[in-house]
């Protein structure tokens, strides 16, 4: 009992320092100074990261049963009850960790990232903030204070995509991102409201026990069509997730959120924020397993969006771009993993990802820098010479997302594969040739990248003082790859050198292999392969381009339509209903007016006429009427 | 003997000329005034008529009141008039419309 009252301050400790910790940087950052308030925004973070570890440590290596402990009703109405509280189970403490450790070093990776902005302590504010937002959504127990971190990390991903608000590309990347959040929230916040009308509460515990008496109940979408609750609950929640995740359709806005600052990117779009809708699907499991044709959905979605946005990584030339794209396929890969009901494979390819894929950020946000801006790979080259640790660490975080045998994305990813193999729902053999053909992909990309940046001539187009970065940007996107090594023991997975030894006979590590040969070919060895091929197949490639369309389909269709409709409705209804009604008002008095205004002619002999014909009347009316 | 009605009659001519005589006339402020006066003595016409129809003295008594008042509506009305013609120099009815709204 000791412990667990001590576990539960501590959760509650690590949800709120992040919370000091930002409005500290942000409303006291200008008095304070920037080394002030960043040793402030850091210790804060840096203290509930240590706490995380003991919760970590006592939870899921101590296995200590879960706690679901209430601090606050923040209201009740009759007998619901929407509370403030924690769920504190392995699922939580391990999503806590990852977050505040990824959070911490980005924090740290910011000073020598965003050393001379203006905005220095804003950024610091902003990125607190997020981490407290991603925080409730992880530890909440219940569906409500989950939906408030889920609108809290979507508020500041706004904020720090448009961070740079001066730039237009920032402004419309920030805007385009919270729109299409707006969208899943829709699906979102029916799922929730469907929730809190089948089972009249919001609570994860309650509500996953009194599932199985909730299957047969059924909801009316039109008066004689009804649909299975439970399977409509499941598709309302996953439209949430699929904008939260990104996922096709609606990953349109990750690519755009690249406008932000590098750091930023790190944490809030590849490692945290865009599992959230992978980390929800899963803490509802209970309610998706009921619903297979919701899981068959998941699995072709996931392969759709694991195998197809791989590809367009294939063509991008910017540096950020590429690894947003892999951030994509990767999410991909996790929402397979949850169709194929692998809920832990797809959390532990989540972890592993959040940490590679930071690294990768880092790395990337590294040679940027040191690029002074430059995010064109085309104009990159060579730079392996001059910014040896960042190659390293790049190298690490690739050989990780392609799932080379002694790093950690390949106990994750292959697991997952393996789980879609032995999958029976339909739509696993889609999504199974989706994510075996993404794993050739994956490589090709990622090391087209890492050629094209580190290796091959320098092309830049003034030779440019590349100036050394400073230690810190070294030293924390050095912290990384040795807690990806440590994330893949840390799981005890079993038998993993047998694992790691037996990858040479999958499919899988053989088609890795084969897209790293194809990577070299096409842009180290023969350069001119690639652009023969892109006239070879310049219809796939000016597919690949253009996107498959998908933003030039919002773009004509959602932009232009809703333009195109709000016109309309400004001049029909607006200028013509409401202005025409106020002014015709105005108008039919001033008419009314002109007309009376005839009568008072000032002649006193028409007065006196229309006396005389009034008392007629009233006589004529008086005697006869 | 003459017959109430005959008298009713008469104060209805009398009534109907005065009226028409205002609202008639374009030219002459003055022609207003002696419609009026016209209106005034029909009603005395009526008044005398059914006073002695009825066999009171009260009514004959108050047309002594009205013609009073009507000799000094008279003055005052003139009076009005001679200034209104200093100023605008016309008497004119047609041209009096500074009531115009």
């Amino acid at each position: 009992m000791i412990v667990e009252n001590l576990l539960i301050q501590i959760s509650l400790l690590i949800g709120l320092l992040p919370l000091a910790g930002s409005l500290i940087a942000g409303l006291l950052g200008k008095r304070l100074g920037t080394t002030l308030t960043h040793r402030i925004a850091i210790s804060f973070v840096g203290i509930a990261f240590f706490l995380s570890c003991y919760m970590f440590w006592k939870i899921v290596i101590h296995a200590q049963p879960a706690i679901d402990h209430v601090f606050y009703t923040w209201a009740s109405a009759g007998v619901m009850n929407f509370d403030v509280g924690f769920l504190i189970d392995r699922l939580s403490a391990t999503m806590t960790l990852v977050v505040l450790f990824v959070s911490l070093m980005v924090h740290i990776y910011t000073i020598g990232y965003m050393e001379d902005d203006p905005g220095y302590t804003r950024f610091f504010s902003y990125v607190s903030l997020f981490t407290f937002s991603m925080l409730m959504l992880v530890l909440s127990n219940n569906l409500l204070l989950l939906f408030f971190g889920w609108e809290g990390v979507g508020v500041v991903s706004y904020l720090l995509i448009g961070f740079w608000f001066k730039r237009e590309a920032a402004n419309f990347g920030s805007l385009k991102a919270f729109l299409v959040n707006r969208l899943g929230d829709i699906g979102f916040i029916l799922g929730i409201a469907v929730v809190l009308w089948l089972f009249g509460t919001l609570n994860y515990h309650e509500v996953f026990r009194q599932v199985p008496s909730a299957l047969d109940k059924v909801i009316s979408v039109t008066p004689d069509y009804s649909v299975n609750a439970i399977t409509f609950v499941s598709l309302l929640l996953f439209i949430g997730a699929m904008a939260k995740s990104a996922q096709v359709p609606m990953h349109v806005w990750l690519p755009e959120s690249m406008e932000g600052p590098t750091p930023i990117s790190a944490l809030i779009h590849a490692a945290t924020m865009v599992t959230a809708g992978i980390y929800m699907v899963s803490r509802m499991s209970p309610i998706f397993e009921y619903s297979p044709q919701i899981l068959s959905f998941i699995l072709i979605i996931g392969g759709t969006t694991a195998f197809f946005t791989g590809l367009l990584a294939v063509v991008q030339n910017d540096i950020k771009r590429v690894i947003a794209y892999s951030t994509l396929s990767q999410l991909g890969y996790m929402a397979v993993a949850l169709g194929a009901s692998a809920y832990d494979a797809a959390i532990f390819h989540l972890v592993t990802h959040a940490f590679f894929k930071a690294l990768l950020f880092l790395a990337a946000g590294s040679v940027i820098i040191a690029m002074h801006h430059e995010q064109d790979m085309r104009k990159m080259g060579g730079l392996a010479r001059y910014l040896p640790i960042t190659y390293i660490t790049f190298v690490i975080g690739s050989l990780a997302l392609c799932a080379i045998p002694p790093f950690s994305g390949f106990y994750s990813k292959d697991t997952i594969i393996e789980a879609v193999k032995l999958s029976e729902m339909p739509g696993a053999g889609y999504a199974y040739w989706c994510v075996l053909l993404g794993a050739f992909v994956t490589p090709l990309y990622s090391f087209r990248a890492l050629f094209m940046t580190f290796h091959t001539k320098p092309r830049m187009v003034i030779y440019r003082m590349l100036y050394a970065h400073p230690s810190l940007l070294g030293d924390s996107i050095f912290i990384l790859p040795e807690h990806d090594v440590i994330a893949k023991l840390g799981e005890e997975f079993p038998g993993s050198v047998m694992m790691a030894l037996d990858a040479g006979l999958t499919p899988t590590f053989w088609l890795t292999i084969a897209g790293i040969a194809t990577a070299w070919l096409f842009t180290a060895y023969r350069p001119s392969l690639s652009t023969w091929f892109t006239h070879r197949f310049s219809m796939l490639y000016k597919i690949l381009l253009r996107k498959y369309g998908f933003d030039d389909f919002n773009q004509i269709v959602l932009v232009r339509g809703t333009q195109e409709t709000g016109t309309l409705f400004y001049d029909v209804s607006d200028v013509k209903l409401i202005d025409g009604s106020v002014n015709g008002s105005g108008a039919m008095v001033r008419w009314v007016a002109k007309v009376v205004r005839n009568v008072q002619t000032g002649y006193l002999y028409h007065y006196a006429l229309a006396m005389v014909l009034g008392i007629t009347v009233f006589l004529i009316y008086f005697m006869w009427g | 003997m003459i017959a109430l009605s005959e008298y009713l009659g008469l104060a209805a001519v009398l009534f109907g000329l005065g009226t028409a005589g205002i609202i008639l006339n374009r030219k002459n402020l003055i022609a207003v005034l002696m419609s009026i006066e016209l209106i005034l003595l029909a009603v005395n016409t009526n008044f005398v008529a059914f006073s002695h129809y009825i066999g009171n003295a009260t009514g004959q008594i108050f047309v002594f009141f009205v013609l009073t008042v009507a000799a000094a509506e008279a003055a005052i009305g003139l009076a009005i008039l001679v200034v209104l013609y200093r100023k605008r120099a016309t008497i004119e009815v047609q041209n009096l419309d500074v009531l115009k709204g």
